[in-house]
């Protein structure tokens, strides 16, 4: 389970101070699919950054799994982001020098797997994604939507609990989107909790709760008149 | 995991050619200039004789000007006058000991159409090839018989002996020096200490003689002393070689082997006992100012490694020091603009540990490949040097590379890239992972 309270980001230059969401609360429960919608600037990723243990907060708390975040080492952030959490990014993010095997292995390899342990797990992942023909190609070599689809691997092998999702079909045109989507849905049914920080309002349609981030805070007002205030504007 | 960073690094430096290139090469270019002063110092430094360096002692005696000192402010003279010599030499004191100078000789080979040629050679005695682990390729060194009765015998080098009996085992043979026979009684083997301790006031670097003879036969036969000669009192006109040979000049090197701590205080007993002596038939002026010197201590006190040298070691240091500065730069220019992948590892899950071990691992890498190519640097740098200083025979002696050297280099390299990793890498690891995944 994830349970933000009161969670405030606060960047800070000499002369400006920026604050990226401001008292932000949220409890995902185990097994859930959240999108989290919100216009630009408004602290989506923010909170996917913390979410993820890639930022730290500035203020309040935040638990995952029932620890309290803040007072890890870096080590311990490092596991629990190899161990509990999954990254799927706009961009894919896949290293250019390494093939589709290599780049899944790389979280795995973080993990001290033995070597036959990370291979059925990187089979088994590719397999699940529709690439098992593909394993020694390089991304450079696959379409957008095949890249996605890996970079799904990469964050499935793991077997993470929470699937952290940023703009995943951003860089996708729409049949390729749904294929992603499709396969988001598989993994949710599965029982891996999703967040997922989208623009496009059939996406965040697709999943069972909706969350609304304005001005770095959870909206209170109901999400469909937000996906319809989003669809009209 | 190691192999893993290995085969990261490998990537990592194919992914970024020319950086890669440039890194080396500032590191080999860098290490090249470093090493090659390095060998060279190493050389002039070295102490061919270490494994005897406690028991081998230089011996100084100071008979000079009461009103001027031979260095100031109390230096003893270098070498020994030759009444002190043979009265040191004859007293027998020492396990072993050894008197010499350096002279030449005009050699006569058989045949016709042979011409004869001047050598270097060395005026010694039996002891000096014992003493000084002077390895043989055939028979030994004379006895000390040799020397009491004055027997016209000859130790060749290897160089010689090739040139005169087509590297054949000679013992036995005689040959012809100023029209006198000689008999040989041994062939070096390869022989060349660097430097040559044995004689360091006669340029230390210079090879060895190709003749060893013996010193009572030099004494009887008159040889000239083609070494450094040094006298405070004028020698009486009209006295000639005796006159020389009882002046208080001095040109004989003397070196005595002393088997413990015991021996070499009694040793130092009998000099200062020796000059105390003397100085009651009107010898000696100056204080007691006696000294034995192990090889190590005569270099050092000699200063075979010139003041120069450490200048310039200190100058290709810091050009090390500037081709790692720009080492430095190139890796904070690779790690910007591999931020990305080191976010999204640690975004996967690899600790700022996982991260520091991949990345010093990739700059050994660098760093051996620099150490490699910094060899062949050093190679080509100390060919340099032989043709710069080409018209010093000697030269040679000073820009070997031994292993020790091309292993220095490669640690040298390796250290110096890991040394200039390290505020590159700990900015690396320092990211904020989210700054650089979010750009889409």
């Amino acid at each position: 389970m994830l349970t933000m309270n009161n969670v405030s980001k606060v960047y800070r230059t000499n002369t400006v101070e920026t604050h990226a969401l401001r008292e932000f609360s949220l409890t995902v429960e185990e097994g859930e699919f959240v999108s989290v919608t919100g216009p630009s600037g408004s602290g989506k990723t923010t909170f996917l950054n913390i979410a993820g243990l890639l930022e730290d907060l500035t203020s309040g708390t935040y638990e995952l799994d029932g620890r309290d975040i803040s007072k890890l080492s870096d080590k311990e952030r490092s596991n629990v982001r190899n161990q509990k959490i999954g990254f799927i990014f706009q961009s894919f993010n896949l290293i250019p020098e390494l093939n589709i095997f290599d780049n899944v292995d790389v979280p795995l390899r973080y993990r001290g797997f033995k070597a036959d342990e990370r291979k059925r797990r990187i089979e088994e992942a590719i397999e699940m994604v529709g690439l098992g023909s593909r394993m020694s190609h390089l991304p450079a070599q696959l379409s957008g939507g095949q890249q996605q689809r890996v970079a799904i691997a990469r964050a499935l092998a793991g077997e993470p609990r929470f699937l952290l999702a940023d703009e995943p079909t951003g860089n996708l045109d729409s049949h390729m989107a749904n294929s992603v989507l499709d396969l988001l849905d598989t993994i949710n049914e599965a029982g891996t909790t999703i967040i997922m920080v989208t623009h496009e309002l059939s996406l965040a349609d697709r999943a069972k709760r909706n969350i609304f981030v304005r001005d770095g805070q959870v909206s209170d007002s109901a999400p469909e008149l937000h996906l319809a205030s989003l669809a009209a504007g | 995991m190691f192999r893993y960073y290995l085969k990261l690094g490998t990537l990592s430096i194919r992914a970024n050619p020319i950086l890669s290139i440039l890194m080396v090469a500032a590191i080999a270019i860098g290490i090249g200039a470093c090493m090659s002063i390095v060998t060279v110092r190493h050389v002039m430094s070295g102490n061919p004789i270490e494994h005897k360096n406690d028991q081998l002692f230089h011996v100084q005696v100071d008979n000079w000007n009461p009103d001027d000192p031979y260095e100031d402010p109390d230096g003893a003279p270098e070498q020994v006058t030759y009444l002190d010599a043979t009265a040191l030499f004859n007293a027998g004191r020492a396990f072993r000991q050894t008197t010499s100078f350096k002279t030449s000789r005009v050699v006569q080979p058989s045949g016709d159409d042979a011409r004869p040629f001047q050598e270097e050679s060395r005026a010694t005695t039996a002891d000096f090839f014992p003493m000084f682990d002077v390895p043989f390729l055939f028979g030994s060194g004379w006895d000390r018989s040799s020397d009491e009765t004055q027997e016209q015998v000859v130790v060749l080098a290897r160089e010689l002996n090739e040139k005169l009996f087509g590297g054949e085992d000679s013992i036995g043979r005689t040959l012809m020096l100023n029209d006198e026979v000689y008999r040989v009684t041994g062939v070096l083997d390869n022989w060349n200490p660097v430097p040559k301790y044995y004689d360091v006031n006669n340029n230390p670097y210079e090879a060895p003689a190709q003749i060893f003879l013996p010193f009572s036969v030099a004494i009887a036969g008159n040889y000239d002393n083609s070494g450094n000669t040094s006298c405070w009192k004028p020698i009486p006109d009209g006295t000639g070689r005796e006159g020389f040979l009882a002046s208080e000049c001095i040109w004989i090197q003397m070196w005595v082997e002393l088997q413990n701590e015991s021996a070499r205080q009694d040793y130092m007993a009998f000099l200062d006992a020796y000059v105390e002596e003397q100085k009651l038939l009107g010898r000696f002026p100056r204080p007691l100012n006696n000294h034995l010197r192990t090889p190590a201590e005569w270099m050092e006190y000699n200063e075979v490694v010139d003041d120069e040298v450490d200048v310039l070691l200190s100058l290709a240091v810091l050009f090390l020091v500037v081709c790692l500065l720009n080492t430095i730069g190139l890796l904070l220019a690779k790690a910007t603009r591999r931020s990305k992948d080191t976010s999204l590892r640690r975004a996967l899950g690899a600790s700022k540990a996982e991260l520091f071990r991949q990345h010093i691992i990739e700059a050994g890498m660098i760093g051996i490949a620099g150490g490699l190519l910094g060899i062949v640097m050093t190679w080509l740098g100390l060919r340099g040097i032989e043709n710069v200083f080409i018209e010093y025979d000697f030269i040679q002696n000073l820009v070997r590379m031994d292993w020790s050297m091309v292993m220095l280099a490669v640690a040298l390299a390796v250290v110096s890239a890991l040394g200039a990793a390290l505020y590159p890498i700990w900015r690396t690891c320092n990211i904020t992972p989210a700054n650089h995944l979010r750009l889409q």
